[in-house]
This record gives C-alpha cells, structure tokens and sequence, in this order.
C-alpha cells in the first residue's frame, strides 16, 4: 500500500513561491502590446499628474496674435506653440496636456461608477436567481431600450449640464455592459461543483460571491472595462459636443474635437491632434487590459 | 455507537405547473440508516435515484422535508456550523469542477478552517501542508495552481479539504468514477488507508458496484427515492434478493466473469413526478404480482439483510 500513496512527483525545477506582484509581472511581461499599452497610460498618467508643470501655456489663455497658427513640422509653425494654436488662438499643447487630466479623469470616474454598480448588480442577479435576478435584469433592460446617448441627455437634462453630471449619465449608460456580463459568467459559474464545495464548509453567501465566484468572472470584466474607459471618453465628449458635458473653455479633448470641426479643412491639426491623444490613450488602454487579463487568468499561464 | 443515525429521511420538492395540480417530486423517500465508526455503507442505484439528494440532505444543503439526521448522537438541524463542519465534510466527483482553479492549493485546503476556526494564516498553511503530506501530495506543491495538477492530484486536493476539519463521517459522492482506472485504484487505497488512520466513516456513494464492493462493510440499494435493500456487503452482492439489486449486479459488466444468466434490467427509471402505484419498481420486474401494483413493500429483515418486496 505504500507505494500507491508515495509522494507524487511532477518536475525537477522545484517551484519557489513569488510574490503576487512578482508573478504578476513575470506573466505580464511577456506580452509586448500589454507592456506597450502600459507605457501608454503611464506616459498619459504622469501627463496628466503633472499638467500644470508641463504645460508652457494657460490652456484657457487666449493670444490674440496667434490665430490658429500649424504646427511647428508645418509651413508657418513657431517654437513657441510647437503643435499651434487653435481658432481662438489658445496654445494647443498646453490644451492637450491638460485635457489628459479631465479625459483620463473622466474615463477613470465612468468606469468606476459604471463597474461597481454594474459588478454588484450582476452578481446579486446572477447568484440569487429567480425574482431578483427578474428585477434587476429589467431594470437593466428599460436602460437597454433607450438609445445610449439620448439617455445620456436625458439623463444630463435633468441633472443639469456639466462634467460630473455627464459622467454619471455615461455611467448609467455604461451599467448594463457590466450586469450583463457579470451576470453571464456568475450563472455559468454558480453551478460548478466548487460553489457546492463551499457551501458544505459553511461559507457565507457573501463570500461566496465575492472571494470564489467574482475572482473566476474578472477576465471578461477587465476587457469591458478598458472598452468602458473609452466609450466613457467619447460618450463623454460626445455630450461635451452638444454642450451639456464639460464647458468651454474647459480643456476636453473631445469638447476640442468637437470645437476644431469646422477648420477640419482649413486647420486639420485642430482635429487631429486631440483625436489622437484619444486614440492613443484608448489604445494604451485596451492593451493593458488584454495582458492584464492573461496575466491574470491562471488557466492561461504557460 | 453508530457515528451516523438516519430516520426516515424525506425530501420532496414542490412542483408547480401553471393549470396543474401542485404535484411533488419524492427525492427521498423515507429512508432510514446507521453506520458505526470506520465502516462504509456503500450507496448504490441508477442516476436519478436519489443518491445525490442524499448526500445534498446530508450536508444541510437540503432541508429535509421529514425525518431526522443524528451525527453521533445530536441531531444535525441542532449543531452549531462548526460542529457540523467537523463532524461530517463530503467529497465531490468531478476533481475539475470541485475546486476554484484561482486559488492555490494550500488556499483550496485551508478554506474550511479559514471559515470555521480562528486560526492565523500561517497556522492554517502549515495545517494543510500537513494534510498534504496526509494525502500523498508533497507540501511544496502548495503555491501551485489546479491546472498545474494531473485529476488524481486534485481528487487528493479535494481530499485534503475534507480532512482539515477532522470529521467523524465522510461522504464521497462518486469520488474516483471521473479518474483513470489506474488512478481510481490509488485513490480508493488512499481513502482506505486514511480510514484506518483517521477513523473516518464512509458513505460511499457510487455506480460503480465493484467499486463499493470493494470499499463497503455495507450496501444499500435505493430505487426512486426509497431503499429496496440494505444489508451486509457479501450478502446482497453475492447473494442479491430484491429483483432490482439482482437485476443490478447482473448487468454490471465483467471481465473476470462470463455474463450471468440473470436477465439484464428493463426499461426506464420511471419519471418520479409519476412514480408507479403500489411498488415502485412493478413495471419493470420479472418477478411483479398484481398484489405489487396495489400495495407499497415495507422494508422487512429477510435472510438477514433488509429487503422490500412481497415476493421474497
């Protein structure tokens, strides 16, 4: 008998536990695009930390000399505004710098008022079933019948114009995403036999809930929330266009895009540079979610 | 002392269907056991029996609708969740579906103290390294994730966690039939030898008779819900009465021997929303009177085992 209970053996390379930070990063690492994304935010976070300092302009300070001046790369550019001016003649760069921080902000606030409401909501639907599950899950589906921009409006309508209403309007918005999706993976989750397994030790509800469900419904949850981050910006800029998001002369990037549409032809760098700041900070985003999310899964380690 | 005492355990689940009658599905149906300590009662029956609401009803996961659980000698619906915990833990079938592939594995093992006792971290890590040990799992393993364990692993890993609380009475709800026949073996050996170490007693509940046969000191035969035979391992294996266990251990395939000349069973498990009149298991037995379509067998002692039939 002793020899079929002796000691399993599996490899020779004897496995020192890490640190979670540790082996956190030793899986992240390993995808380039994650760690490029990574840089991305860092670069925009530090931007937007230190804005004040790195901005050579007040971003509301208007040049009356300097009317939509190109940037320096273009014919007519000057070192003194290196990405121009726009047609109020306010200094470009000092705008974008800026308009990190309230863009960042902003995506930042939508995805986490979006994400725990929209976790909680769809945990308790997806656990408890039957007539909770049938109430949130309408709930969730009048907020799904509007159109999420003219919800949004609507929402901004009531509560007044300005950046924190309209980010609670996108966070509304944002919800169902996050229910849906909680609540798909706690069904599927809810009926694997470890969730019985903790019930016969006693476990709570709760905990249930939180410490063996949730951690199993975080891979999609992260890839939604690095989407919500950017639908958080535009939508946000989107209300900005329709002047019930951030004000001018607020520095918003897509407040500046929206601004800079009439001299798409005439000053393409007014349109252009804001929508890549997006862009890029959107991407940075995503990719960090992507690795994130396989670093994350120990099912994908290799 | 029996470790283990079960009154007439009844559970019905309501069925409701919109212009029907409320009917009810009769999961349990009165069924009554003891075991003592370190014996196994091997539970044996088709899927849809009951088996899995027994062991459901037994770890509190189930209300039981009637009759009484007594864990040596208190009455389970009376024990605080600690005492409970450490005194009956269950073990599941599938090992890839019993425990959460985000935790480590000393996490995994550790989790019922973590819930019941107020022991520090560090204890409880050191506490599952040694059940580890237990099981056959070296305790270096410990920070490994599941999917770094082949099924026999984390069939021990599931073990293990029934073991921290230290239970009297073990239920193992077809422990080994997702493993790999050579693998099965080691596990049921391990189960065995832990049984003579730990004092545990089993509940052992499977479909696979040569399994039970060989871990059970006892057998019980459930059929929709009730028990049609309960008695000493060698006899109702070697000598089956109710024509369900005969037909049962008849058409449990063999390599060893020829097939017998018992004719294999019949037709369907009936749907228990409709159980048939009289004896359950009329429509399907050989051996049915019309007296077994009126009237329910008790369960009466007959060549010294339990068996409910009238043509006995």
């Amino acid at each position: 008998m002793s020899e079929t209970i002796a000691l399993d053996l599996i490899d020779e390379n004897e496995h020192v536990p890490d640190s979670f930070i540790k082996e956190f990063w030793n899986h992240f690492k390993q995808n380039k695009g994650a760690v490029a994304g990574l840089a991305l935010i860092i670069v925009f976070v530090l931007i937007a930390l230190a804005a004040p300092l790195l901005a050579p302009y007040n971003p509301t300070f208007l040049q009356d000399n300097a009317l939509r001046l190109p940037p320096i790369w273009a014919e007519g550019g000057t070192w003194s505004y290196p990405l121009g001016t726009d047609d109020v003649g306010r200094d470009i760069l000092s705008r974008l710098i800026h308009g990190a921080r309230i863009s960042m902000g902003i995506g930042f606030a939508v995805v986490i008022l979006s994400l725990t409401s929209g976790l909680f909501l769809g945990l308790f639907a997806g656990y408890y079933g039957g007539k909770v599950d049938r109430l949130i899950m309408r709930f969730i589906d009048i907020v799904m019948a509007f159109p999420s921009i003219l919800l949004a409006i609507t929402v901004v309508s009531v509560m007044g114009p300005g950046i924190s209403n309209a980010i609670i309007a996108v966070a509304i918005v944002a919800i169902p995403n996050f229910t849906r999706i909680v609540r798909a993976s706690v069904m599927a989750e809810r009926k694997k036999q470890y969730v019985m397994a903790s019930k016969t030790f006693g476990a709570s509800n709760f905990r249930i809930m939180v410490f063996e469900i949730l951690p199993n419904c975080l891979a999609p949850l992260i890839v939604q929330a690095t989407l919500g981050f950017s639908d958080g910006i535009l939508n946000a800029a989107a209300l900005g266009f329709l002047g019930l998001g951030a004000q001018p002369p607020t520095p918003e990037w897509g407040t500046m895009l929206a601004d800079a549409r009439p001299f798409i032809e005439s000053s393409p760098w007014m349109v252009t540079l804001p929508g890549l700041c997006i862009l890029f900070s959107v991407l940075g985003f995503n990719l960090f979610g992507d690795g994130l999310r396989d670093a994350l899964d120990p099912r994908l380690k290799k | 002392m029996n470790v283990i005492e079960v009154q007439n355990l009844k559970k019905h689940y309501p069925v409701r269907k919109p212009f029907k009658a409320l009917k009810h599905v009769k999961a349990l149906d009165g069924v009554s056991f003891s075991v003592p300590t370190k014996k196994t009662l091997g539970i044996v029956g088709e899927s849809g029996c009951g088996k899995s609401t027994l062991a459901k009803t037994l770890m509190r996961l189930e209300v039981p609708t009637d009759g009484s659980v007594s864990l040596s000698g208190t009455d389970f619906t009376n024990m605080t969740g600690k005492d409970f915990h450490s005194a009956i833990q269950m073990i599941f079938q599938d090992p890839y579906n019993s425990i959460n592939p985000r935790k480590k594995a000393w996490q995994l093992i550790a989790e019922p103290l973590l819930i019941n006792t107020d022991l520090s971290k560090d204890e409880c890590f050191k506490i599952a390294c040694e059940t580890m040990k237990k099981v056959g799992l070296r305790p270096e393993l410990a920070h490994r994730y599941p999917h770094m364990f082949s099924g026999g692993q984390r069939q021990r890993i599931g073990i293990a966690r029934a073991l921290v609380m230290q239970p009297k009475v073990m239920i193992l709800d077809e422990p080994v039939s997702a493993l790999d026949v050579s693998i099965q073996a080691q596990v049921l050996n391990l189960l065995m030898k832990l049984q003579d170490d730990m004092d545990l007693t089993y509940l052992f509940i499977s479909h696979d008779l040569h399994v039970v046969k060989h871990i059970s000191d006892e057998i019980l035969v459930m059929y929709l819900g009730k028990v049609v035979e309960y008695g000493a391992r060698d006899k109702v294996f070697d000598d089956p009465k109710h024509p369900y266990t005969k037909a049962l251990v008849a058409s449990s395939p063999s390599i060893l021997k020829e097939a017998s000349d018992e004719p294999a069973i019949q037709g369907e498990l009936p749907s228990p929303l409709n159980p048939p009149s009289g004896c359950a298991f009329h429509k399907r037995c050989p051996m049915a009177t019309e007296r077994c379509s009126k009237e329910t067998p008790e369960l009466t002692e007959k060549f010294g085992r339990k068996v409910a039939c009238f043509e006995v």
